[in-house]
């Protein structure tokens, strides 16, 4: 398309909200559409405004804060007036004119005008012609800032007007300059848009302490002296002196233009749910000027909303995007004190139930509002650490835990890891792959939105997985709400667009048997390599004995069965039942070791003597030599269990533990899973064996009596397993287990580990299927994990017959030239 | 020298690489992991990953991607671009009685 077929788009206003838009229409083709002209009030590229106060208190340079600076604009080619007011818009001509008298036609105009400073009725405040006095400032924008550090610097004493947020930021700014300062506030406390009184009481002792006055309740009237200023007068006819006054009484929408052509303007300018003026088909409104259900926003994350809306619908991507309206919650710095505020500060009748946490010395103060068991409103203010989970929650609306605790603070060790913001950019977020969070901040940046994208493109989070949280909220947090998610994180595989439970049915109703048979019935024939193992581990658990085995769907672990190593070796762990052995058993082990010249034997943290560093052409006769079944220490499947002596020998034991643990693993020996499956019993509650941090675990406790815990974990995550219930005999143990596994199996996600699983389902739901049967489905789960049992092969019999062609070769001599 | 000419090296029937895996094969004197895909087609590569050293042979497979066995790293079997580094690959074809040929270079002497 050339330049004479494309639209004219013309943007009034160069600020967060404009140019936001305009990044957004850029991203979805925008330029091959529109020829984009953007009037600017201020002489500069686009900024952050909402960094101005760290520009006013020196902690970042002015030049820091800018988002597109001039020649971002060239390089996309929009013309931008830079310091051009727009001064009329004429809808019949679709004309506007600019403060300098350019002219510039749209075919399609966007208004985003943004807000003013709201200056109060005080009494000698100007000079002449609505200019404000030498000495009392507005705080807005770069020039405001510039003005104020350069007048500041000469007082002895300065006031700013409204306690606010952005009052607040200016007093700080002001601090830094020597001047002692005091705020002034009309209401009986701070910030009284975010916070309670009694959150703002605490929020000004805390703000007291680093030097500031404050002044409740009072209504500046009158600005003293005559040349220079000197100080205030409020209504009571008290005065304070001051050389210096800074107004930061809140804003109001820039809506005059808008009204002046015609269109509807209450608060704002009157959008729909397209940001479309209800009243001119060609012009749209975004950001703080615009009002939308009745409702104006003048933070930022509204905005981006707003902004994919638009642009969604102004380039004909999506005509039937819907900004539906923004839940506001903020999470702040107020003078460098952590600040979240969420929803409503008060409860609005005796049904919200109230949870306050107040610890004033430090200036700590929490409160929940909660509405139907879900969150109506929050402050946390001191400790923020856990806004980005309640901000979550609060979005989603989601059903809150019976323990509130649990929303107000972190239990166990993440309490430690200090707020992301303050993070600095070299911290090590992912430990294994060393990925730094400034690495995933300039990812996420570069436009990549996804938190996957973000995990595939710097390999975080992609070896112990354990960062994950982590790694998702800072890339959250570095796309400030515009985060898109990827649909394959709901998958069950990324290579097959289907959840768990829709392609369980589809695999029984098409009778998909292979791995490849699930490609081409599913995924369009399209084979995905990462998919291939999940795939493999459900279709053997659904048709056990019928499952068509395709190796190559194996990750290598499973085709060669043994773990393979960093240097390309393999380990061998043989099956020793419970880690009960005997001296012929390890006479041969000891044997083979030397006759393979093992470079390494381990005891290993399951009881087991693992064999480092064997070839895999070697693979096969190391396993007959040794005469033992596999132990499984490379597949997602039961691993072992551990256990302790028990009733055979320890003084202490209540349970034969020993017992236990060989029937168990004779039963489940080798049973794929969603991920690996570690058990013990232990015979006693001393758990020697540690079964209660086990996937599965028995504890002996008195009167013959055993209880499973479900959910453990003691690696990259430490969990203590959940109390799935308190079985009878063996067999009971047996059968709960057997029956835990197969719904873990049948529901977890790929790679899930039961504790994942269980923190998702919940021990309540588990053990109303698994113990009580609730829905009707325990003589199923029993008969198809019977199923899987009977199933099991011992793999190393391939060490007889290989199943595949060159299966453990090292390497194989090609034929020759022709 | 190594000159612009090449010719064809015979691998080994088909059948010795079951479908989806791959196999390292030693081709005078240099060994190349050599890959059967379900589709049919063959490919060829280096064989050690650049990464860590993993054997590339020993990867999952699926069209024309390959995942290095050791950490995930991903590349594509015709062009040997990965995400962040590239592997070596080699010409392979294969003949009317489904024999792996592999295109070499003519060394002569001096």
């Amino acid at each position: 398309m050339n330049a004479q077929n494309k639209q004219r788009l013309v943007v009034i206003g160069n600020g967060m909200a404009g140019m936001r838009a305009v990044e957004e229409i850029l991203e979805r083709g925008g330029a091959e559409q529109f020829q984009i002209t953007v009037f600017g009030d201020e002489p500069y590229g686009n900024y952050n405004r909402i960094l101005l106060s760290n520009v006013l208190n020196g902690s970042q340079d002015a030049s820091d804060i800018f988002l597109n600076p001039l020649p971002w604009y060239a390089r996309n080619n929009i013309t931008l007036y830079a310091g051009v007011r727009a001064a009329r818009i004429n809808r019949n001509e679709k004309q506007i004119t600019g403060s300098d008298g350019t002219t510039v036609y749209y075919d399609k105009l966007l208004i985003a005008t943004g807000s003013s400073p709201f200056v109060p009725p005080i009494k000698n405040l100007y000079e002449e012609e609505k200019r404000l006095r030498h000495g009392v400032y507005v705080f807005r924008t770069l020039d405001d800032c510039t003005h104020i550090a350069g007048y500041a610097v000469k007082c002895k004493r300065a006031v700013v007007i409204g306690g606010g947020l952005l009052g607040l930021e200016a007093a700080r700014g002001l601090l830094n300059y020597g001047a002692h300062v005091t705020v002034v506030h009309n209401m009986p406390y701070l910030m009284n848009a975010q916070l309670d009184a009694q959150g703002a009481a605490i929020l000004q002792n805390t703000l007291e302490r680093m030097g500031i006055a404050f002044r409740l309740n009072a209504n500046t009237s009158k600005v003293l002296g005559e040349d220079a200023v000197t100080g205030l007068e409020f209504d009571d006819g008290t005065q304070l002196s001051s050389e210096m006054i800074v107004i930061s009484a809140g804003i109001r929408p820039n809506t005059s233009l808008a009204a002046e052509c015609g269109l509807t303007v209450e608060r704002g300018i009157v959008a729909d749910d397209t940001m479309r003026s209800v009243d001119d088909p060609n012009i749209y409104v975004v950001g703080e000027c615009a009002q939308h259900r009745g409702k104006v926003y003048g933070l930022v994350a509204p905005l981006w909303e707003q902004a994919q809306t638009l642009a969604d619908h102004i380039t004909g991507r999506n005509l039937f995007a819907v900004y539906a309206g923004s839940r506001i919650a903020t999470k702040l710095k107020v003078m460098g004190v952590e600040l979240a505020s969420m929803g409503c500060t008060e409860a609005s009748d005796s049904q919200d139930e109230v949870v306050v946490y107040s610890e004033p010395k430090r200036g700590i103060y929490k409160k929940l509002i909660v509405r139907s068991n879900q969150l109506a409103g929050a402050i946390l203010l001191g400790d923020s650490g856990k806004a980005a989970h309640l901000m979550q929650i609060f979005d989603r609306q989601s059903e809150l835990p019976e323990d509130r605790t649990q929303l107000l603070f972190d239990i166990g060790p993440a309490a430690s890891a200090p707020p992301l913001l303050e993070m600095p950019d070299e911290t090590q977020i992912c430990n294994c792959s060393g990925v730094s969070k400034g690495t995933l901040r300039k990812c996420a940046l570069s436009g990549i939105r996804t938190v996957k994208g973000v995990m595939e493109a710097t390999r975080a989070g992609m070896g112990c997985g354990s960062c994950r949280p982590l790694v998702k909220e800072i890339v959250e947090w570095a796309c400030e709400g515009r985060l898109e998610e990827d649909p394959s994180v709901h998958y069950y595989v990324p290579g097959v667009p289907l959840a768990k439970p829709e392609l369980v049915e589809a695999v029984l109703a098409q009778k998909l048997k292979s791995v490849s048979a699930v490609f081409n019935a599913l995924a369009d024939g399209k084979e995905d390599p990462g998919s291939k193992p999940g795939l493999a581990s459900l279709l053997k658990t659904i048709w056990a004995g019928e499952y068509e085995d395709e190796r190559d769907a194996r990750f290598i672990n499973d085709r060669v069965h043994a773990n393979i190593q960093n240097d390309g070796t393999f380990s061998v762990v043989p099956r020793i039942y419970g880690g009960v052995t005997s001296p012929a058993q390890l006479r041969r082990i000891a044997e083979v070791a030397e006759k393979y010249e093992v470079p390494m034997v381990k005891i290993t943290g399951g009881q087991r003597i693992d064999l480092l560093g064997i070839k895999k052409e070697d693979l096969p006769r190391v396993w007959k030599d040794l005469g033992m079944p596999s132990g499984h220490a490379y597949a997602k499947s039961f691993r072992t269990c551990k256990t302790c002596v028990g009733t055979e020998f320890c003084r202490y034991g209540l349970g034969d533990s020993t017992a236990l643990g060989i029937q168990i693993e004779k039963r489940f020996q080798g049973l794929e899973s969603p991920a690996k499956l570690k058990l013990a019993t232990a015979g006693c509650p001393r758990n020697c064996s540690e079964a209660m941090v086990k996937d599965v675990g028995a504890v002996a406790v008195e009167g013959g009596k055993w209880e499973i815990y479900v959910g453990g974990a003691a690696g990259a995550h430490v969990r203590k397993g959940d109390l799935l219930c308190t079985a009878d005999s063996h067999e009971q143990v047996l059968q709960m287990m057997g029956r835990f596994m197969q719904y873990y199996r049948e529901n977890a996600k790929y790679l899930e580990r039961t504790y994942g699983f269980l923190e998702r389902v919940g021990i309540e739901k588990v053990r109303a299927v698994v113990v009580e049967d609730r829905e009707g489905i325990a003589k199923r789960l029993d008969e198809a994990m019977q199923a899987g049992i009977d199933a099991y092969r011992d793999p190393w019999q391939e060490a007889h017959q290989t199943h595949t062609p060159h299966q453990f070769a090292e390497m194989i001599t090609a034929e020759g030239t022709i | 020298m190594i000159t612009k000419d090449t010719r064809m090296v015979r691998i080994a029937a088909l059948q010795s690489i079951p479908a989806g895996e791959g196999r390292v094969f030693l081709v005078e004197g240099v060994p190349v992991a050599i890959f059967h895909a379900r589709s049919g087609k063959v490919y060829a590569s280096q064989p050690d990953c650049p990464h860590r050293g993993g054997p590339l042979a020993d990867g999952l497979t699926g069209g024309d991607t390959l995942v290095c066995p050791l950490h995930g790293w991903k590349f594509n079997l015709e062009t040997g671009k990965g995400q962040n580094c590239s592997i070596q690959t080699y010409h392979v074809e294969t003949d009317s009685s489904g024999y792996i040929l592999m295109k070499w270079p003519q060394i002569t002497g001096g």
